[in-house]
């Protein structure tokens, strides 16, 4: 709605937004699949580094990838950072990490959020458990985020 | 294993204030008034529509108000056939720039009421207002422009505004 600033000056707000669909291709298809049956899965490279998440063709030699695996449902810590005043858009709304979160049978590390309630809970190398949202679609929301486990 | 998924929806979201300035603000607010309001420059004598308070090609102030006509020319023009999910309007349609009399820019505008196979470069167009209750500082409040029923315009008179 437009206003007035001053006597002479006006201003309005305004909202540029695009309905944007995207395609995931029959990878990325797979593990939003997996995710909405609680599975996570990655892709075995002809190397025998399992990569999660999943992209189609290896990044060290270009071959196409198929071997899907299923992986743990907890993980490592390997790199973070705090959220201490989360915005409208962020997956929590609560002071969250950011993290890159290597699950175990897994080479590589997922980015996603760690509800540890304190930056002073946080630390690289702690583990971190999955926890589902209740009811899931096929997407990486599936995964509401990451909690520490209980050691 | 359930059915894989193909694709996702993943919104874009922007929300800003856009403030206008001075001389946007007073087009504006013209508009509310059932007014077009362009700015004159000192030194070349063009009027500037929408207004910025300068003159691009001299680098002077433009402040001069100067009140152009809601008829004119379209110069340019496009058919639409992908509907919008924003801009209520049935496709296709006609996207025109057009040049208003005693304005030296043309500003970009809907046409309606007329065939879109008989849009074409030089027509003549005028103004469609909300009602006057309806007038806002927006530039919503030309609904569109439609066929005035005046003789084409030559190209001479438009051929340097393209």
């Amino acid at each position: 709605m437009t206003e007035a600033i001053n006597a002479e000056t006006l201003s309005a707000t305004h909202i540029l937004e695009y309905p944007y669909t995207r395609s995931v291709g029959p990878v990325i298809g797979r593990f939003l699949a997996g995710l909405r049956d609680r599975r996570i899965e990655g892709v075995r490279t002809a190397g025998g580094r399992v990569l999660v998440p999943p992209v189609e063709y290896d990044p060290r030699t270009g071959e196409p990838l198929s071997e899907f695996v299923e992986v743990g449902q907890a993980g490592v810590v390997s790199t973070w950072a705090w959220v201490a005043a989360p915005r409208r858009n962020h997956p929590l709304d609560r002071p969250f990490a950011w993290a890159l979160i290597r699950l175990d049978g897994a080479d590589t590390a997922l980015l996603h959020t760690v509800d540890a309630g304190d930056e002073s809970k946080m630390a690289t190398g702690m583990r971190v458990r999955v926890r589902w949202r209740e009811s899931t679609a096929g997407e990486i929301h599936d995964i509401a985020c990451f909690e520490p486990e209980a050691s | 294993m359930s059915e894989p998924v193909t694709s996702i929806r993943r919104p874009v979201r922007l929300e800003y204030d856009f403030t206008a300035g001075r001389a946007m603000s007073r087009f504006l607010l013209g508009l509310a008034e059932g007014r077009i309001l362009g700015q004159g420059c000192p030194e070349c004598a063009r009027v500037y529509l929408p207004p910025r308070g300068t003159c691009p090609t001299c680098g002077v102030p433009a402040e001069e108000e100067v009140e152009v006509s809601p008829r004119g020319t379209v110069t340019t023009f496009c058919v639409v056939n992908i509907p919008s999910q924003v801009l209520v309007v049935p496709v296709p349609y006609v996207c025109a720039n057009i040049l208003l009399d005693g304005a030296d820019v043309p500003i970009f505008h809907l046409i309606q009421e007329c065939p879109i196979e008989e849009v074409r470069m030089g027509l003549r167009v005028e103004a469609v207002w909300v009602p006057a209750g309806e007038l806002k500082a927006t530039f919503e409040s030309i609904r569109h422009f439609r066929p005035s029923d005046e003789p084409d315009a030559a190209y001479d008179s438009y051929r340097e505004h393209l």
